[in-house]
């Protein structure tokens, strides 16, 4: 008898447990409720300006977000996909296995025995669906609260005006919602593999979109030239190019192998240090 | 490993920095210098002409460049141009041509007698300069390049001097006649439509020293003589003919002569030097047929010609500057650099593919290339242009041709009273000073004044088609006398977007109607584009009777207009293939490649070799029970023995040894007493005991399974070490039971009741932990512990922050816990505890075993025979040697 009765490394940590084990966070509740209410806010904040100002005359995705639902889904998520959803992410991701450091259940769940592999494994399964989950509600509560307050009406393309139909534009918005995610991935991973080396989960946290913000800034460097087109944050709005009248797909292929590239590699690392680690939180 | 990892950081933060600021090469310094040349029909005029020579980077003898400006502009508008080729080894010679700058004389308009004469004085300068590569006496390798006005001067002076090697004209006219007075029926500027606004925009810009662009808006200009007002710089004659058919908007055949003496087509036959025509696409003034013109004479006499479109011309565009130098750059190097590379290229290329094929072969730039949109570059947001080429120039007329159906009424089209208001399709002059962003698929200006025009629409396209070229379609007009009209073609997407006018160019027309007949058919070449209509687009004809670029009959008319021929007729060219575009490489190879790597990280990490020998044997005191045989491999019934531990060795990370060569056993039904002073190793051994910890060296084996992490008989185990870890945000109860779910064992197993009446929590079981007393949350950690009454318990200072009834009501129950044939290890400060607690003790310090067995054993071997029988307390002091 090598192991108690009715235990299987395969049954251990089910994702239904990890799922419920994280969702009565506060942190987890907090951050969707930011993310919920962030449209109602938006809208309010439309609402509350002064009428008129600007009205159509310019072709800016903030001046075009009262056009229609969809054109405010898009505005939401331009403004939040920058730095509002990297920190919900990097939170997801990072959080997850510095926490039970921090709380010193991780050693508990190492020892019941949850196999190392599997532990990470069904927390970045667990986390990266909190993340998804965070990226699509953000654009889908934005559809709702536009489509109530601005109407259902056709998207205005940003920078050309030019209009789509609104049947035409729903796929479209699945694309985005999909691409947001992917380019989140490396976010989500680095936030992961710091969350594995550190007690700390601010410090995981704070240290993916710290790099974040340092590869934003790196961006901004136009000497660095073709070199910028392998920073993770380059492509971060490529999904732009989903709502323009002719669908290109080039940038946002670029970006998801550079999401998927440096993911790929950064999850690896976390695994390979976690597997051998001295786990003494 | 860290190391390693920061090493590479810097040595790649010093590699980009170094690329970054590693010197380019030195800027080149113009020399002024004003240079008397000898001109006029007589050449008995001397003027002043306005230099600056850029001497060539390096040492050598280099070939020449002659960078001419555009109308309106002096050598200072190239300077930058003229660096740039010094740079890379050109000598280069800018200068004022007369009339502009500081130049003397009147501007003649690239006339044969004055600025061709001009030139050929500047390249016999050239010729003694000791910089200047010669091809023979008096004779320098030298190219001319220049936009505008210059490009005319390039292919005047390439007619009338051999010794030019090779010239760049560009955004250049071939007929300076045709180009003002554009008629698209083919019957010549006799016939043509007055191109007014350019023409005013044109020969205003020969007054004195108006300065262009931006500067135009800012500049105040300097007050002008009456003279100068009337005629500006330019030679009075022109001056005169000017006034004349601007005045009348006709040419005349005294004002076409003039203006076909100052136009190449005159003379382009004559052309012995290889040259790259680069025309605009947006270009109302020289549109793409004047390239087209050039092209064709310049070939015929069998000269190597390369036409390229382009994003730019008078009226805006991107100007594509970069790409131009490129270009430009190549034809150079190729013709001056490369000595003798003239013939001999023809035949590396295919027969037979075109008449211009044996002309184009071999020359540095494809015969023909044109630039398209590319779309936007996803990543800057900036628009990005495509260059297909072609090896051979097929004319406006295409490869092919699609003939496209049209449909519409005849209709009733007036021209207003006055001609205004008029039609707007371009406004000259002011794309430049817009910037031109816009690029091909921008926005268009144009505007059409109801009942001025009729309109033909096809319709929606069902696959995309690409116009290069120029259509043409054919009309009949009913009404009488003189119709003057403009043909254009729209791309109407759909009802929601604007039509747009590609390029914003239209043929002005003019028809003669026959005072008999009431109507007139005539063919209309459509303005040449280069554009692609999207599926589902449509292309819309109109003939509109005015457009406000050009002179329009103030006469109120009515014309009736109605298509002669159902069809345009579009011409593609199907030769012309982009670069393969595609997705870059990196794309799909990038995440594949991190896919192997992290592959390889994950095989190569795989885990840490397992303890290779036990040597248990080497510890002299390492015997715990009487049944330990060190050295054995796994003795038969290993299985029945909770924990064996061999030779366990660990060090710190400073490499202090925290646990070196402990070996011990328990046995079944032991309660193990773990002792030691702070530091001794206890925790660290009880974490090796779960795995959490990778040992050094040596061995555990729970029931006879080695210990890794993990390993599934760690399931049998039970532990709680250095204190309690819960999840703060949930309830007792919920932290038990998620911790049971995770173990994946059957619920039932866990025997929730019994562990729960160990912790005796209470209703406090139902709040949060974050709210429990340290007291609590140990008893929670404990009864976690012996959740599934595991066969092995483990517990690390259980009786910490437990108050004395607790602590004896904790003894009982592991005593009970024991005694039903599990066994337990706790590891305790207080000593009195262990005494009273556990049969067996095993006392560590400084991480080595210093005694092992059973409590009475322990305390009979002390007995001094004193009165009472000794205390642990003593045998521990005495053995950790801290007895005085």
């Amino acid at each position: 008898m090598t192991a108690a009765t009715g235990y299987s490394p395969r049954r251990t940590l089910p994702l239904r447990v990890e799922i419920v084990r994280q969702f009565k966070r506060r942190r987890t509740l907090g951050m969707f409720g930011l993310l919920l209410a962030l449209p109602w806010i938006l809208v309010i904040a439309f609402q509350l300006g002064p009428d008129g100002f600007g009205d159509q005359s310019s072709l800016r995705i903030s001046d075009l977000a009262t056009a229609s639902g969809l054109n405010f889904a898009a505005f939401a998520l331009s403004v939040s996909a920058s730095f509002l959803l990297v920190v919900a992410v990097a939170l997801f991701c990072g959080d997850t296995v510095a926490s039970e450091a921090n709380w010193s259940s991780l050693r508990y769940l190492l020892a019941a025995p949850v196999p190392r592999d599997r532990l990470l494994r069904q927390k970045l399964v667990v986390a990266l669906g909190y993340s998804a989950a965070a990226v699509i509600s953000l654009p889908l509560m934005a559809l709702l609260a536009g489509t109530l307050a601005f109407g259902w009406a056709d998207i205005q393309v940003p920078g050309t005006g030019e209009t789509i139909p609104a049947l035409d534009v729903l796929p479209r918005f699945g694309i985005v919602i999909g691409y947001a995610m992917v380019s989140q991935l490396v976010v989500a991973a680095l936030a992961f593999l710091i969350s594995t080396m550190t007690d700390s989960p601010l410090g995981a946290v704070g240290g993916a979109v710290g790099l974040w913000i340092v590869c934003t800034i790196l961006q901004a460097v136009e000497a660095l030239g073709a070199l910028r087109e392998f920073l993770p944050t380059f492509w971060n709005n490529a999904w732009i190019d989903a709502l323009a009248p002719e669908l290109d797909w080039s940038g946002m292929a670029k970006g998801a192998s550079v999401s998927i590239t440096y993911a790929a590699i950064l999850i690896a690392i976390a695994f390979r240090r976690f597997r051998s680690k001295d786990v003494v939180s | 490993m860290k190391r390693t990892a920061a090493l590479v950081a810097v040595l790649a933060l010093l590699g980009v920095t170094t690329w970054l600021v590693w010197p380019s090469a030195p800027d080149a310094r113009g020399q002024d210098q004003m240079i008397t040349v000898v001109d006029g029909p007589a050449d008995d005029q001397r003027v002043q002409i306005d230099t600056t020579f850029y001497p060539p980077a390096g040492a050598d003898k280099a070939p020449a460049v002659l960078l001419a400006h555009g109308f309106g502009g002096s050598k200072r508008s190239v300077s930058e141009q003229a660096e740039r080729l010094a740079g890379s080894g050109y000598a280069v010679l800018t200068w004022s041509a007369r009339g502009f700058g500081r130049s003397g004389g009147e501007i003649a308009l690239n006339s044969a007698d004055y600025e061709v004469k001009d030139v050929k004085q500047l390249i016999d300068w050239l010729a003694k300069r000791p910089e200047v590569a010669l091809d023979g006496s008096g004779d320098p390798r030298v190219g001319i390049a220049g936009g505008s006005y210059g490009g005319a001067i390039a292919l005047m002076t390439a007619a009338h001097d051999a010794r030019v090697d090779a010239i760049v004209p560009q955004i250049t006219w071939s007929d300076l006649a045709d180009a003002l007075f554009p008629d698209a029926t083919g019957q010549g500027p006799a016939n043509g439509v007055f191109k007014r606004m350019w023409a005013g925009i044109f020969f205003g810009r020969g007054g004195a020293g108006v300065p262009q662009g931006l500067e135009a808006l800012t500049e105040r200009p300097e007050p002008l003589t009456a003279e100068q007002a009337r005629c500006g710089r330019f030679l009075p004659a022109i001056c005169e003919i000017y006034q004349e058919v601007a005045k009348t908007g006709k040419a005349t055949p005294e004002a076409i002569e003039l203006l076909r003496k100052s136009s190449p087509v005159s003379v382009a036959g004559r052309i012995k030097a290889p040259t790259l025509l680069i025309q605009g696409q947006r270009d109302s003034l020289f549109p793409l047929d004047h390239a087209d013109a050039n092209a064709k004479a310049i070939a015929a006499a069998g000269t190597p010609v390369s036409l390229a479109w382009f994003d730019g011309g008078h009226d805006g565009g991107d100007g594509e500057a970069e790409w131009l130098y490129e270009q430009t750059a190549a034809w150079f190097d190729h013709y001056l650099k490369n000595a003798g590379a003239t013939a001999p290229q023809a035949a590396t290329t295919p027969a037979g593919t075109g008449t211009t094929a044996e002309t184009a072969a071999g020359t540095p730039v494809s015969a023909f290339t044109v630039t398209r949109d590319g779309g936007r570059d996803p990543g800057t947001r900036q628009r990005i242009r495509l260059h297909p080429e072609a090896t051979a120039y097929p004319g406006l007329g295409g490869t092919d041709v699609t003939d496209v159906p049209l449909a519409g009424p005849e209709q009733h089209v007036v021209n207003p009273p006055g001609g205004s208001p008029a039609s707007i399709s371009t406004v000259p002059g002011v794309g430049s000073l817009l910037g031109g962003g816009s690029g091909q698929s921008g926005m268009s200006v144009s505007l059409d004044m109801p009942g001025q025009s009729a309109a033909f629409e096809s319709a929606p396209l069902t696959e995309p088609l690409q116009l290069t070229g120029s259509p043409t379609a054919r009309i009949k007009v009913s009404g009488s006398g003189e119709v003057t009209l403009f043909a254009k073609l729209f791309d109407v997407p759909d009802s929601m977007q604007p039509p747009t006018l590609p390029a914003g160019l239209v043929a002005p027309l003019r028809v003669t109607i026959p005072e008999d007949a009431g109507s007139a058919e005539v063919t209309v070449t459509l303005p040449a584009v280069d554009h692609r209509f999207e599926i589902g687009h449509r292309l819309r004809l109109v003939v509109a009777t005015t457009d406000m670029g050009y002179a329009t009959p103030a006469e109120p008319a009515s014309y009736r207009v109605a298509l002669a021929s159902p069809t345009v007729s579009v011409p593609t060219v199907a030769t012309l293939a982009a670069p393969p575009a595609g997705i870059a490489w990196w794309v799909w190879a990038m995440p594949l490649a991190a896919l192997l790597v992290a592959a390889a990280v994950l095989a190569t990490g795989r885990r840490r070799p397992a303890p290779a020998s036990v040597e248990a044997g080497t510890s002299p005191d390492a015997v715990a029970s009487s049944a330990a045989e060190a050295g054995a491999p796994v003795p038969a019934g290993a299985a029945e023995v909770p924990l064996d531990i061999r030779g366990l060795s660990k060090a710190y990370r400073n490499g202090e040894p925290a646990v070196d060569g402990l070996s011990f056993r328990v046995e079944q039904g032991q309660v193990l007493g773990l002792l030691g002073p702070n530091g001794a190793g206890k925790t660290t051994t009880m974490r090796m005991m779960m795995g959490l910890i990778h040992p050094d060296g040596g061995e555990i084996r729970i029931f006879g399974e080695p210990v890794t992490p993990g390993a599934p008989v760690l399931s049998r185990l039970g532990s709680f070490v250095e204190g309690p870890g819960f999840l703060p945000h949930l309830s007792g109860r919920d932290n038990l039971e998620l911790y049971w779910a995770a173990t994946g064992r059957p619920a039932a197993d866990a025997r929730f009741d019994e562990a729960l009446e160990i912790a005796g929590l209470g209703t406090a079981l139902e709040r949060a932990v974050r709210t429990y007393s340290q007291g609590m949350r140990q008893r929670l950690a404990i009864a976690q512990a012996m959740l599934g009454l595991p066969d092995l318990l483990v517990l690390d200072e259980p009786t910490n922050g437990l108050d004395p009834p607790q602590i004896r009501e904790m003894r009982e129950v592991l005593k009970r816990y024991a005694r039903d044939g599990r066994t337990v290890i706790v590891s305790s400060h207080l000593l009195a505890e262990v005494e009273q607690t556990c049969t067996h003790v095993v006392v560590m310090q400084r991480g080595r075993l210093v005694s092992a067995g059973p409590v009475s054993a322990l305390l009979s071997s002390a007995a001094t025979g004193n009165g009472h029988g000794p205390r642990l307390e003593d045998v521990f002091l005495d053995l950790i040697g801290e007895k005085a």
